[in-house]
């Protein structure tokens, strides 16, 4: 216990003996919460569109102002011809092509329906279903205005089955997140992406560049046993991550008004246990590695595997079953679904509690694992 | 005259012996390095097939459950209609909204399907009943889009009915799916990944060693060798950039052959696009080795700023055109946004030289602003 | 009749099919010093670290301080001390900071580390550098300084690889000179060195060439031993059959 205090006390001095350290400690959660929550949006809007509008005729105008003044579409041009419009498509400029046909006014009046041509780009999935949805909404309100419209052109029996029409009412309601926040959603991820970057590759640095160094030879000469030499290691970095989530829980909440709706403190906790895995893989990196190098490729790998696969862009549950496997053992996949029912549904330490259970037995692996691998004899 | 001509070609060859001899150092220097070959070979393999087949953007799995006061007809088709559905996993019937909340509280529930007291009746004879969506929208993705799929089964349930009615005025739409007709998401991601990896390889590829040079002083031993410092540091980065090629050929067999992602476009195009963008990392990671003077710092530095901005800016997931302006100038600096650009254009769209000469022009330029400062900074090192 | 802190037999290391160290034979008796003589790659470093226990033997047996090297290689390092060949304290901490560090590892109490800092710091006429980062000291400075440390402990051996490589022949005098302090307060230093006339300082010293012991002696035995009017002559016999390079 005393030789371990001395071992902190060395690992802290030169923690802080590297002027970027502290710097980044401070700065860089506060780049991160600052910035990039804005970047983050899977809202569809301000879709670019042309509209190929080969009648130029009433309803056909009609229906283009409509799609115009929709808040998710922007009319990027009206080109004479389809091939304009795809060659538009193929320079960036648009992302849809709405195509109406010379015949559309007469086809409504005369045999009261008409087709219309869309055209995405979905080369990204997820905007060129939405987009597509949405055009079809707007066709679909043209259809019933032009329904009230004409009437009375009508014979009465069609006129009756139009009065009679049942309509279903559907009635979305989005809890938790009502203003459909994107911001509010991320932000929570951020926190765990900040914990996962400085509680992994800062370790992994350690004691590999104590083997660089030659230091590590001193080390080993000594009586310290294994785990305190560890402990030593991760404590800080502990340290660090706690010192880094509460800066970011104050920022998110200075920033953005956004505080756990669950216990603040169940977050602190969970962020603990998760700090423990984190820098246990990195020391387990550290441990392998023979050069910074190699430990920071190694890291990077991991990271990138954390993240991407954790949840935090990509719903865990949208991938394969093997990449479901693999989320099961991954800590960042926790502690992203725990902040995220903490931080919006106001969930409570109970509800939780399983998500914890798995990052608390994924931490004591880990961290048993960077003592085992640790030699000091080789 | 020809004597100092004769000399001037043989001072040329000597130099481009001397030159020859150093990159061969240089590899024979990386290649002995087994273990941080194999990881930078490797871990773009392992990445590609994991993100390639892992990351998706569908929402699916939605877990929904159904409140039903009173089933009838309309209500048990509707409920079916969602059940049969792909994108959803039936939690069954609950007893109350309550208990829906509950279950949406503890992360278990993702959309509750409500319908109002005597569903049927109303329709009929007022023309009016309502069914609630609970949607959980913590995440808004997946809470938006669920209730925009139940909305659309239901839509489409009325329209089925509605069609049995034969209603007048209803047009219909034809949907076309451009590039990416079976929306997989691995047609977005692969040009996305291909662009993280290989900006986090050489940048901490060529940073980190070079740091690594400096920090033991093996450095300026080099520096003080007759070749030329621009030449030395070219002839350093030549084994980095064969290696990229093969990181990048690699990628780009596993995307075509195992992840089935076309290759629409010229082949020979995109290894110019490769090639450029490798060129640039490469002196993204020199830049780097110019400011920082410990191995620790250069992998901060580089694991921060190569991964964070291509993840959040680069719109390799977020489209750039959703940012607002401010960001989207930002990305404007982030190279992988224009590689990514360049990439799917080519490799999905199938575009010409024609269509990339923006992106191709901007990384080049990138790469001579990045080299006019790493030589800069040497020089002032220096004197 | 005085005791042997070190004894091994046979001792091998392999790394593939590498061998390092050929079943070396040997012992060092209490108080000595003991040279551990050889050219650049003759085995002695991969030696030396096996008897300090941060090395694993592939082979053979031995005793440190009466502790079996195998087995018991942890409680060995609580009565060696060692100095590495490549300077190896650490550069981003100040001079008393590296000494606090290694006094409390070996569980010395704050007051003492204290008291012993502040004497050991006079001695070296190093008060002034106390807050100096190790990694602005000149080399010469960092030897005394590591060598220090080393034996701040009050080992019962202490184990030297090279601590006079690349300093100055009066840099080295003086080092040597505690050297023998360190060895009059009773601690055995084993000391590997290729300086030959080094050699001439230690009471017995052993030749390795290509992993082997192939000469063990006091210094004047050997030389006449070999024939040799200085050591250089013996090692240069003996280094004729080494074929490594």
């Amino acid at each position: 216990m005393k030789t371990l205090k001395f071992l902190i006390e060395k690992e802290f001095k030169q923690m802080f003996r590297n002027p970027l350290i502290p710097r980044l400690i401070v700065m860089f959660p506060t780049m991160v919460l600052l910035v990039f929550p804005w970047a983050v949006s899977f809202e569809v809007k301000n879709i670019k569109i042309d509209v190929v509008d080969h009648g130029k005729s009433i309803y056909s105008k009609r229906l283009t102002d409509k799609v115009a003044a929709s808040k998710y579409f922007i009319l990027n041009d009206t080109p004479l011809d389809y091939q304009t419009a795809m060659l538009n498509m193929e320079n960036g400029k648009t992302d849809m092509i709405l195509e109406i046909p010379a015949s559309f006014d007469k086809d409504i009046v005369k045999s009261q329906t008409s087709t219309v041509g869309v055209a995405v780009n979905s080369v990204n999935g997820t905007q060129g279903l939405l987009g597509s949805n949405y055009i079809m909404q707007i066709v679909n309100d043209f259809s019933s205005e032009i329904r009230g419209e004409l009437i009375n052109t009508l014979p009465p029996q069609s006129r009756a089955t139009i009065m009679n029409m049942p309509r279903v009412d559907i009635v979305p309601q989005y809890k938790y997140n009502p203003e459909l926040d994107y911001k509010n959603f991320m932000i929570p991820g951020f926190m765990v992406l900040l914990l996962t970057i400085l509680c992994g590759i800062l370790p992994a640095q350690n004691i590999v560049m104590e083997k660089e160094n030659g230091t590590i030879q001193q080390i080993n000469v000594t009586p310290i046993s294994k785990i305190n030499f560890i402990l030593a290691k991760l404590i800080p970095y502990w340290a660090v991550g706690l010192v880094v989530m509460i800066i970011s829980v104050t920022l998110a909440y200075v920033i953005y008004g956004l505080w756990p709706a669950g216990n603040v403190i169940a977050v602190l906790f969970s962020a603990i246990v998760f700090i423990l895995s984190v820098s246990g893989l990195g020391i387990i990196i550290s441990n392998y590695s023979e050069t910074m190098q190699q430990a920071s490729f190694l890291v990077m790998f991991f990271i990138l595997i954390l993240v991407l696969l954790g949840g935090m862009f990509t719903p865990v549950s949208g991938m394969p079953a093997w990449a479901q496997t693999i989320a099961a053992v991954n800590p960042f996949n926790y502690l992203t679904k725990t902040f995220r029912m903490l931080y919006l549904n106001g969930s409570t330490l109970a509800d939780v509690s399983n998500n914890l259970f798995a990052l608390g037995i994924i931490a004591v692996v880990l961290n048993g694992w960077a003592v085992f691998s640790y030699k000091k004899r080789g | 005259m020809r004597y100092s001509d004769n000399l001037h070609v043989k001072q040329k060859g000597i130099k481009m012996k001397q030159f020859i001899a150093f990159v061969n150092k240089e590899f024979r220097h990386i290649i002995r390095d087994n273990r941080t070959l194999l990881i930078i070979i490797g871990m773009p393999i392992v990445e590609i097939l994991l993100f390639g087949f892992a990351i998706n953007m569908e929402v699916q799995n939605i877990t929904v459950a159904f409140y039903d006061p009173s089933p009838d007809a309309i209500t048990t088709g509707i409920t079916e209609r969602i059940k049969e559905n792909s994108y959803f996993n039936n939690q069954g019937n609950m007893p109350s909204v309550a208990k829906m909340e509950e279950a949406m509280q503890k992360g278990d529930l993702d959309l509750a399907v409500v319908f109002q007291q005597n569903f049927q009746e109303d329709l009929v004879q007022t023309g009016n009943a309502a069914v609630q969506l609970l949607a959980n929208s913590s995440d808004p993705n997946r809470g938006s889009i669920s209730a925009t799929y139940a909305t659309a089964i239901i839509a489409g349930y009325q329209q089925e009915q509605m069609e049995l009615m034969h209603i007048p005025f209803q047009i219909q739409t034809e949907n076309r799916m451009i590039y990416n007709p079976q929306m997989k998401s691995s047609y977005m991601f692969v040009p996305g990944i291909m662009g993280l990896v290989l900006m986090i390889i050489c940048t901490i590829m060529t940073s980190v060693s070079i740091v690594r040079e400096k920090e033991r002083g093996t450095m300026e031993v080099l520096l003080a060798s007759p070749l030329k410092q621009g030449t030395m540091i070219f002839a350093k980065t030549i084994p980095y950039m064969v290696i990229s090629f093969i990181d990048f050929i690699i990628i780009l067999l596993l995307s075509y052959f195992v992840l089935g992602v076309p290759i629409n476009g010229s082949l020979l195009l995109l290894f110019l696009v490769a090639l450029i963008y490798i060129s640039l990392t490469l002196t993204y990671g020199l830049t780097i080795s110019t400011l920082v003077d410990k191995q620790m710092n250069a992998v901060i530095f580089s694991a921060i700023t190569a991964m964070i901005p291509v993840l959040m800016l680069s719109g390799m997931i977020f489209p750039v055109g959703n940012m607002p302006v401010v960001l989207q100038a930002f990305s404007a600096i982030v190279p992988a946004r224009w590689f990514i650009d360049a990439v799917r254009k080519v490799m999905i769209q199938g575009q010409g030289l024609f269509m990339i000469w923006k992106e191709v022009l901007i990384m080049i330029g990138m790469t001579i602003f990045l080299l006019g400062v790493t030589i800069a900074k040497t020089k002032k090192r220096l004197e | 009749m005085t005791n042997k802190v070190i004894e091994v037999s046979n001792l091998t290391k392999k790394f593939g099919s590498f061998t390092a160290v050929n079943h070396i034979t040997f012992d060092v008796k209490e108080g000595e010093i003991f040279g551990f003589l050889g050219a650049n790659g003759a085995g002695k470093t991969t030696a030396m670290q096996m008897l300090c226990g941060i090395s694993m033997p592939t082979s053979g047996e031995g005793t440190v301080a009466g502790y079996d090297i195998i087995k018991e290689n942890e409680l060995i390092k609580r009565n060696i001390g060692y100095m590495s060949q490549k300077f190896s304290l650490y550069e981003d901490l100040k001079v008393w900071e590296n000494i606090r560090l290694f006094g409390g590892i070996y569980g010395l109490s704050n007051k003492v580390i204290a008291e012993k800092t502040d004497a050991l710091l006079k001695q070296l006429n190093f008060a002034e550098e106390r807050n100096t980062l190790v990694k602005y000291l000149p080399l010469g400075w960092k030897q005394k300084l590591a060598f220090s440390v080393a034996i701040f402990h009050e080992p019962k051996i202490v184990f030297l690889d090279e601590p006079t490589g690349g300093v100055d022949p009066a840099m080295r005098r003086r080092f040597w000179e505690m050297i023998y302090d360190a060895s009059e307060r009773g601690i055995t230093v084993f000391v590997t060195t290729h300086y030959m006339d080094e050699s001439e300082y230690c009471n017995r010293v052993s030749i390795m060439v290509d992993g082997r012991i192939e000469a063990l002696d006091t210094p004047a035995a050997l030389r006449h031993q070999f024939n040799a009017d200085t050591m250089d002559e013996v090692f240069r016999q003996l280094a004729r059959k080494a074929e490594r390079d």
